[in-house]
């Protein structure tokens, strides 16, 4: 099928376009061009790298497995059960998805932090501790899988869940055996979603859990220090990032795993 | 004994009472509250509802003994044919084992075992019918309630589903409410007819009966006759039984009508017209007659029957049908 010959784009509105493309582009091709490759390794192999790394490897894994554990539920409930409110729930739990991080950061200190009004009264700190960091990446991580996983149950129709009722099953067994089954994209893509999202947390983390090399230090924050420091170690790690992030485009564009 | 009461204002209002081993065919056009007035008895929409005695109107859809077979293919599309049919049987809480045993023997009873492992949307949709009615009938319900069952399907299919639906309905226990705008579902498998119009039950009867004396244009229509008013009566008749001339016919019957062709179309070996006189009215005749007369949209015509060819029948239901 070829397209319709309309006559050429305006220069009024490709020159804006090419401009955009290259705002978006060349930033990141100078850093994978500015890299220093032959160092790289021998950065990677660094303890402070290393550490940073294994930090944001098991604090985005837990922060997807904190998602999926609570998210899950809360897309449930907004997307399938009718109660009063639940406009505001959906407003407040959007929330932090146009906050400022640095606010989000802040916010939990109020709340949690060692002098916060919850704080305060708990047996155990959590800022500048591993928690804490996965609790500050969850903050911003969970509305977007909420609102991914919420989408994918309404449009994967509350239909079967009346068939299933109509066959006797109760609310859990639905969730579980039709429900669950049929968002499992959406759940994917979710995760990914919350993931890309807590692999690059910076102001948030920074606020409520600190810096600390081998307990709260993520790559963002490495990068962070790095770049004053030692500019090639933040040009490397941003490089990993990179390509992190990328993968994980390409995983959301295959749509992860198509329905069957 | 089964006894529905739905009255959704503005919607619809209807009642009805069915026996056990009964099957209700409701029939009517698009919007008149059929599908309705089957959600109500599943719980899906409001309506007061009582089966064998055991009050139901306050009770959640799960647990209300009915098999729904919904008008678009509804199996779910992650399970297999037998985990379809399983699911019910599972929900209502037999063990693994005694559900799948179940759940065979149902494909077993419609032909099917050996789709057991497919999909969805690896059957075809006479297939995909059939396990929907298989997976309904197999939580062993009260009232099975059936959706238009058969639309969407081939022609051919349609017949052969019909056919097999009726055998199944013949042992089946419950109560059986098929929703439909056919009206052969109504005359090969309705013990009772229910006709809802706009929202009201227009007619209850046996499909014979309601297939002679229709009172509503819809099923006339349905059945293939024409249906006129004539003051307190109501007047059927065949459109073979419709004389067409070019001239006002003479003699004194007061059956004719005068009115333009609407469409002229083959019916069988016949041709049949759509007169717009007055009330539309349908007319068969002959090709030659056709050809002849020159019997072309737009051309006025008289009409006329013979006053022994006409059935004519008092309006309104007779009581005692459950009619309102």
């Amino acid at each position: 099928m070829s397209t319709p010959r309309l006559g050429r784009a305006p220069a009024v509105l490709l020159v804006p376009a090419v401009v955009a493309v290259a705002l978006l582009v060349v930033p990141l091709v100078t850093l994978a061009l500015d890299t220093p490759w032959r160092t790289l390794p021998q950065h990677l192999g660094s303890e402070v790298v290393r550490q940073a790394l294994a930090i944001t490897a098991l604090s985005s894994l837990l922060t997807v497995v904190a998602c999926v554990v609570l998210g899950t539920p809360l897309a449930w409930l907004l997307a399938r059960v009718d109660f009063r409110g639940r406009r505001v729930v959906r407003a407040l739990v959007l929330v932090p998805l146009v906050l400022p991080p640095v606010v989000a950061g802040v916010a939990l200190v109020t709340a949690l932090g060692r002098r916060g009004l919850i704080g305060e009264h708990l047996p155990f700190s959590i800022p500048y501790t591993l928690t804490g960091v996965v609790l500050a990446h969850t903050f911003v991580s969970l509305p977007f899988y909420v609102l991914a996983v919420e989408g994918a149950l309404r449009t994967h129709g509350a239909s079967y869940d009346l068939v299933a009722a109509t066959l006797g099953a109760d609310r859990w067994t639905t969730f579980h055996r039709v429900t669950l089954p049929l968002a499992l994209p959406g759940i994917l893509a979710g995760c990914a979603l919350a993931w890309a999202r807590s692999l690059g947390e910076f102001g948030a983390t920074i606020t409520f859990a600190g810096n600390y090399p081998g307990t709260t230090q993520t790559m963002p924050s490495l990068i962070y220090v790095a770049l004053s420091s030692d500019p090639a170690v933040a040009r490397t790690l941003s490089l990993i990032l990179l390509a992190l992030s990328i993968g994980v485009l390409v995983l959301l564009r295959e749509r992860w795993a198509t329905p069957r | 004994m089964m006894r529905v009461e739905v009255d959704l204002p503005g919607r619809v209002r209807a009642d009805l009472t069915a026996e056990a081993g009964e099957v209700v065919v409701v029939i009517g056009p698009n919007g008149a509250g059929k599908s309705t007035l089957l959600q109500a008895i599943a719980g899906l929409a409001p309506g007061r509802v009582s089966v064998e005695g055991e009050e139901w109107t306050d009770l959640d859809v799960p647990q209300r003994r009915v098999g729904y077979v919904f008008q678009d293919q509804s199996l779910f599309p992650h399970l297999t044919a037998l985990d379809n049919v399983t699911f019910g049987p599972r929900a209502r809480g037999r063990s693994r084992a005694a559900a799948e045993a179940v759940a065979r023997d149902w494909l077993e009873r419609f032909g099917i075992a050996d789709l057991a492992d497919r999909r969805p949307r690896e059957l075809s949709g006479g297939q995909a019918q059939r396990v929907a009615i298989a997976r309904a009938l197999a939580t062993d319900p009260a009232v099975l309630l059936l959706d238009e069952p058969f639309s969407g399907l081939d022609v051919s299919v349609q017949m052969a589903l019909r056919l097999e639906l009726g055998r199944h309905l013949r042992d089946f226990p419950g109560i059986a409410l098929l929703v439909t705008h056919d009206a052969i579902d109504a005359l090969t498998l309705a013990d009772r007819v229910l006709v809802l119009d706009a929202g009201q039950v227009a007619q209850v009867g046996p499909p014979a009966e309601v297939a002679a004396e229709p009172r509503t244009p819809h099923v006339a229509r349905l059945v293939g006759l024409n249906l006129v008013e004539d003051g307190r009566d109501l007047m059927a008749f065949t459109p073979d039984a419709v004389v067409v001339s070019l001239a006002e016919p003479v003699g004194s019957s007061r059956l004719r009508w005068h009115g333009p062709i609407g469409t002229v179309a083959p019916h069988g070996d016949a041709v049949r017209l759509l007169v717009h006189a007055g009330p539309d009215l349908l007319a068969d005749v002959t090709p030659a007659a056709a050809t002849e007369l020159g019997l072309v949209p737009g051309l006025e015509v008289w009409l006329s029957a013979k006053a022994t060819a006409v059935s004519r029948y008092g309006a309104r239901d007779r009581p005692g049908q459950g009619g309102r």
